[in-house]
């Protein structure tokens, strides 16, 4: 796991991502105590250390994505729409699609490399922030999705 | 129309006259703007807005008569090229037109004709009496592939007769799968063949394949600035280098690493010319080509990379050059004589620091054709006050450069297609 393995470095970053993540997650193992929408949250918060790592390059810290390079991912249909097709645009990436409209230059990687929670968590980060309001993406799906290859 | 004309002859015949006119030039009937159209300049050179926005600008040239096409990333009207005439004399436009239904980047005025591509194709219009002629459309090369990424074609003519088109890799990196964290770089890498270079046409002969094009120079990854360099007889260029080498190698590259590496680099393109992408990639800190990571590199090692040809100079990373200019005219003080104009469209991808680019640069030459000092800001202030921390918040990108009969210059915009006329006054 890339947070496993990051932690072996020495940039002050990663390993202040690194504690993060270890304290989310340890937090993550109570989550039969807490209450459904707390177990959400926390997700989310994970969610966006993923997506500072792996998603902002390309759509940039508040979503807006490049013009003519990378597509928001602000209220988009992709986003905000069927969970599977989401889920999909991560494992297997996406090329040649049209995003509220607009094409893009680059293409999206796929993302495959990513657990099912990450994918979980990252997905339910990026359908909650940006001024987006869609429901959270669970690992259930995102294995479903993935076995279905 | 022929009286304006010769109030206009009459008005420079009496500013040749006057004895305190060391300089003719037209551009003493031309006033800046009080606000420099927003941009800030070096002193002594103003700025006026010809166009508040002509829509998605990418590449811009003027004729003779001082007509400015400028070439469309989307179509406007279902045009792809906006025409603007300056009737008055004042510097700004008051006529556009739309010309030919097709967008692109490249545009070259030349050989008598003017010039414009497709991400698929170069067409041409013969000029009759300074305008071209949008009814005898030939094309000149067709059937190129299509693709996103990298895929737009920039344009150069040399004075022997050449056409120069760029074609972009469609890729990061030449891995198996593009931009995928763990996919290797194909050995060798296959898109060189057809992409990640330069070709050389005949700017005279129909319907050329990308077959009947001769690579001129290979390992490039993309190219959107280009241009001819008529003094040196040399073809210059400016390389967009590789992303993303922290998400795709965490280990070896950490964030602030990443931001600052590739360089961009400035590129003199001889026939035959090989820049080392996708196995190399050019550090500026340790001034040299390094092994790429997707092919065995550990952030320092050089191996093949150390036969690759060099950068003629280095600028930080992802800063975006999309148009580069040498300067031919007389108006500008001597300094910026034969020296290079270059638009940096922006970073988007140098997080977590602060994105960089969005501003003019001026790079004075030696007559060697190299760069004879360092790199200064020409113009800036596009992306409107505050700090970029998404490409999105730039008000304004510059896109696009070109050289008016009179020696002003011209800069173009990619977000709403501003056009901006810098004199010197
Ligand atoms: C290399 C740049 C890049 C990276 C990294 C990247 N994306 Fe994308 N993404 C794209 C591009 C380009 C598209 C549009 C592809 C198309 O138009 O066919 C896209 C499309 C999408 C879409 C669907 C279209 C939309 O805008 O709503 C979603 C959702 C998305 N990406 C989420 C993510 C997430 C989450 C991550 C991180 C795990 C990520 N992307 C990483 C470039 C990238």
């Amino acid at each position: 796991m890339s947070d496993a393995e990051a932690s072996e470095y020495t940039m002050k970053y990663i390993i202040t991502l690194s504690l993060l993540t270890l304290f989310l997650s340890s937090a993550m193992m109570q989550k039969n105590t807490v209450s459904k929408s707390k177990s959400a949250n926390f997700q989310a918060d994970s969610g966006k250390i993923i997506y500072e790592t792996y998603c902002l390059p390309c759509h940039q810290e508040d979503g807006s994505g490049v013009p003519n390079m990378n597509p928001p991912l602000v209220n988009t249909d992709w986003v905000l729409g069927d969970s599977l097709r989401l889920i999909n645009v991560i494992l297997k990436g996406l090329k040649d699609a049209e995003v509220n409209g607009d094409s893009f230059s680059n293409e999206m990687p796929s993302h495959d490399f990513l657990t099912d929670k990450e994918v979980a968590e990252v997905l339910t980060y990026v359908r909650k922030s940006f001024g987006n309001k869609a429901g959270a993406i669970h690992p259930e799906d995102v294995k479903k999705q993935r076995a279905k290859k | 129309m022929r009286h304006l004309i010769l109030s206009i002859s009459l008005a420079t015949l009496c500013m040749s006259f006057k004895p305190i006119d060391k300089t003719p030039n037209k551009t003493q009937k031309l006033k800046a703007d009080a606000d420099n159209g927003g941009i800030t300049l070096p002193k002594g050179f103003g700025a006026l807005v010809v166009s508040e926005g002509v829509g998605k600008a990418r590449h811009i040239a003027v004729s003779e008569k001082g007509d400015i096409y400028v070439r469309l990333s989307k179509l406007k009207d279902g045009k792809g090229t906006i025409i603007l005439k300056d009737t008055n004399g004042d510097g700004k436009a008051d006529e556009t037109k739309g010309f030919g239904n097709f967008v692109g980047t490249g545009i070259a005025i030349g050989n008598g004709y003017l010039y414009a591509s497709s991400d698929s194709s170069v067409s041409r219009y013969p000029m009759k009496n300074g305008i071209p002629d949008e009814s005898k459309p030939e094309t000149i090369v067709t059937g190129l592939e299509l693709y996103g990424e990298h895929g737009t074609k920039s344009l150069a003519l040399d004075d022997k007769g050449h056409l120069y088109v760029t074609f972009g890799a469609p890729s990061n990196a030449c891995q198996e799968k593009n931009r995928v964290k763990g996919s290797k770089g194909m050995m060798p890498c296959p898109i060189l063949d057809w992409h990640g270079g330069v070709w050389q046409f005949d700017a005279n002969k129909k319907n050329q394949k990308h077959a009947d094009g001769f690579r001129y120079a290979t390992g490039i990854r993309n190219i959107v600035g280009i241009t001819w360099n008529k003094e040196q007889g040399e073809l210059y260029a400016m390389q967009h280098g590789r992303d993303q080498l922290t998400t795709l190698y965490p280990e070896m590259y950490n964030a602030e690493q990443s931001a600052e590496l590739p360089s961009e680099e400035f590129l003199l393109l001889k026939k035959g010319s090989d820049f080392g992408w996708p196995y190399c990639y050019h550090d500026r800190f340790q001034n040299k080509k390094i092994l790429a990571p997707e092919y065995g590199g550990d952030t320092k090692t050089q191996g093949v990379c150390e036969g690759k040809d060099k950068p003629i100079m280095a600028f930080p990373a992802h800063w975006a050059p999309n148009a580069l200019m040498f300067y031919t005219g007389n108006q500008f003080p001597a300094k910026y004589k034969n020296g290079a104009f270059i638009c940096f469209h922006g970073s988007w991808n140098r997080a977590p620091l602060k994105q960089g680019g969005y501003f003019v640069a001026f790079v004075p030459f030696g007559k060697d054709g190299k760069p004879s000092g360092d790199y200064e800001v020409f113009a800036e202030g596009f992306a409107g006050g505050a700090e970029i921390k998404s490409a999105n918040d730039a008000k304004a990108r510059p896109m696009g450069l070109a050289q008016g009969t009179d020696g002003s210059i011209y800069i173009t915009d990619s977000v709403k297609g501003k056009v901006w006329r810098v004199i010197y006054q």
